[in-house]
């Protein structure tokens, strides 16, 4: 198999996908020569010209509202917002128009589209450039929420999102973008709603996606060192979610880390510790832990952001905790 | 006004003789149909029969009504939270509507909408909505579709004076402009949104005037003037057509009834309400058929017998219609059944 990055990973599925579906078109920020900021969408613009990747004030409401607008009457727009913090300018147009378009009018249009923005934090991103805000769009009913966290899972769930009938947020971790994989020849999609299980382990699950994943993967590879066996699953969606896997992974480990980016206060990891309570309780040896970031704005110096942000310590360190049957932390 | 596009052979708005008598008619049938809606709307709302708020257009008829006339059924409709006339101007049954103010199985969406919520895959209205700006960044990106796939559609979108002040507005025109898109922006200007007057509202005299700031052609027209209306908008399709350009038509107007049904109305008095009301578009429209001898009171009488009979028939639908299937409530959230 071919190594690549997740970016270009990505890049690739657009690629493909518009060659195959002439009714995709992309609408972004510098877009058409720069490729995007994370060159995410590089030489698509130089391939395809204007008419189909097209170059968009900065106008995050209209990007995200002409999106909706052409997906309704026929096209299957990817409309790029760049940072994911620049979605609270379109915030109206997603909770309120996309996300209900479908249920509101008694399915008489469908919402074919896909909004990709740089998520997470990275180096000095500061306040304004480093959010994670699936667990926000997750509480939205109607919308598909996708982190995927390797290069083969970036290609084949866009390739997913663009030949399905429903909005997809797709989060595209900045960390992530230069990060380097397997990727199957010829073309695969990878379905919505399945976790993967990217490290089989007996003595502790840990239920993670996006940039979390990989830290999680080198937390296990310390933790084998002092003998514990960490089962490690990557959720890739995050609506639909796939609680399941994680739910089969406890019954037979009897104990679960969660591990995300985002604020661990109404984060994700709350959601899936109450969806294994409720199902799997009786299987538990320990409390469940959470891993994710402190609730404080991101700051933009480096030492601060590291206080904040969670990292593979912080997994590590969760996981010593459930082993020794830790309650409080 | 500030236009490119040939008007030579235009009607003139000023003399109804200058259109042909049965599309005149046509149009005062019409307002009418809207108008008798609206009235057994009130009516029903009143019984208790609705379920949601509901905004009536009464005043707003002409607006409606003179778009629509300009615009093929093919093209592409938004509009606001005060939708009712659109979506009957566009084509849509009466009795779907009325179902969906009852929130009934058969109304337009399934009950699922409501007043404000009401869209038509098959007249390509494209919905009315509940968030103030909403409907025009849907319609800018209908009119992107119509040209990327080379059809000979626009999309127009309506709102009133108040979503004129939202970010969506400018951001749309704008970017119609350097797009060049098939779009035709309505601005219902009826002087309130809400209880706020649009002289305190809008930091411009007229919101048309906002167009220069987007190189869009700013367009006022009497929203009370059936005919002015579609005069506009005549020349506005025919520039998204072969020009491939934005409009923003500014129809100046005046909403006869409460913001929603039950709206105290301290804002303005009775008086200043009955004054306006003698420029009733479908009196207005009415008087000008007379005058022609295109109208006599017998056809008048006709024309409103058919009209109530239709809104009544619709009405006796909506109240005998079934409610949804409780056991549909978790439909059309998602394409499949997700959770
Ligand atoms: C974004 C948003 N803000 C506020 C409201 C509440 N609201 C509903 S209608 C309305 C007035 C709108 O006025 P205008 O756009 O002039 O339309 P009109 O009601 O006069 O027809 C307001 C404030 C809303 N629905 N959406």
């Amino acid at each position: 198999m071919r190594e690549l990055t997740f970016a270009s990973a990505f890049a690739e599925a657009v690629r493909e996908e518009m060659e195959r579906d002439p009714s995709i078109f992309v609408l972004g920020t510098d877009i058409r020569i720069r490729g995007g900021h994370f060159g995410q969408l590089k030489d698509i613009g130089q391939t395809f010209g204007p008419k189909r990747v097209v170059d968009s004030p900065i106008s995050e409401a209209a990007m995200v509202g002409l999106s909706l607008g052409a997906a309704m009457t026929g096209l299957r727009p990817i409309c790029d917002l760049n940072f994911e913090d620049f979605y609270l300018g379109a915030m109206d147009e997603v909770v309120n128009q996309i996300a209900k378009v479908r249920y509101k009018f008694n399915g008489q249009f469908k919402c074919p589209l896909v909004i990709r923005a740089s998520s997470g934090v990275a180096r000095a991103t500061g306040p304004q450039h480093s959010q994670m805000l699936e667990a926000w769009f997750a509480h939205v009913p109607g919308l598909i929420v996708v982190a995927p966290s390797t290069a083969e899972d970036a290609k084949g769930m866009l390739k997913t999102a663009l030949r399905g009938d429903d909005p997809v947020i797709f989060s595209f971790h900045k960390m992530l973008g230069n990060m380097k994989g397997p990727v199957p020849d010829g073309d695969y999609t990878i379905p919505f709603g399945q976790a993967k299980v990217l490290r089989p382990g007996t003595d502790v699950t840990i239920a993670t996606y996006s940039i979390m994943a990989p830290k999680s993967l080198q937390a296990a590879e310390e933790l084998e060192k002092d003998g514990i066996s960490a089962e490690v699953i990557d959720l890739r969606t995050i609506v639909p979610l796939d609680v399941k896997t994680v739910a089969e992974s406890v019954k037979k480990t009897k104990r679960l880390v969660i591990a995300h980016e985002a604020y661990k206060f109404g984060g994700m990891g709350a959601e899936i510790a109450a969806q294994i309570g409720e199902s799997v309780f009786d299987y538990l040896d320990a409390p469940i832990l959470r891993v994710g970031s402190k609730h404080a704005v991101i700051p933009v110096s480096p030492v601060l952001q590291e206080q904040i942000t969670p990292g593979k310590a912080d997994v590590v360190e969760a996981v010593r905790a459930v082993m020794e049957g830790v309650a409080v932390r | 006004m500030s236009t490119n596009t040939q008007s030579a052979q235009l009607p003139n708005k000023h003399d109804v003789r200058s259109f042909d008598s049965e599309f005149v008619l046509d149009l005062l049938k019409e307002m009418l149909r809207i108008r008798e809606f609206e009235l057994r709307a009130e009516e029903q709302t009143l019984a208790g029969n609705v379920v949601g708020g509901v905004h009536l257009a009464i005043g707003h008829e002409a607006v409606a009504v003179g778009v629509m006339k300009a615009l093929k059924s093919e093209d592409y409709v938004t509009g606001p939270h005060r939708g009712h006339h659109i979506v009957i101007a566009k084509g849509s049954d009466m009795k779907n509507i009325m179902a969906e103010l009852m929130g009934k199985a058969t109304g337009l969406s399934g009950g699922r909408g409501g007043s404000m919520h009401m869209a038509d895959v098959e007249t390509g209205l494209l919905g009315v909505n509940g968030i103030v700006g909403a409907s025009i960044v849907v319609a800018t990106g209908a009119a992107f579709s119509a040209k990327y796939l080379g059809q000979d559609r626009v999309a127009a979108a309506f709102f009133g004076d108040g979503g004129a002040n939202k970010g969506q507005f400018h951001e749309s025109l704008n970017m119609a402009s350097i797009l060049d898109l098939p779009a035709i922006y309505v601005c219902e200007n009826n002087e309130f949104a809400v209880e706020t007057a649009v002289s305190y509202s809008t930091g411009v005299d007229h919101i048309a005037e906002r167009g220069s700031s987007y190189r869009i052609p700013g367009i006022i027209v009497d929203g009370l003037d059936v005919l002015d209306v579609y005069l506009a908008a005549k020349e506005a399709r025919l520039r998204a057509v072969q020009e491939s350009r934005p409009t923003l038509i500014e129809a100046k107007t005046y909403r006869f009834k409460g913001h929603s049904i039950g709206d105290k109305e301290n804002y303005r008095t009775k008086e200043e309400v009955q004054e306006r009301m003698k420029s009733d578009p479908i009196f207005k429209l009415k008087h000008q058929l007379e005058d022609a001898g295109w109208l006599n009171e017998e056809q008048w009488n006709e024309m409103k017998l058919d009209v109530e009979n239709e809104v009544a028939a619709a009405v006796d639908f909506a109240l005998r219609s079934p409610l949804p299937d409780a056991a549909t409530a978790l439909r059309h959230v998602y394409s499949k059944e997700v959770f």
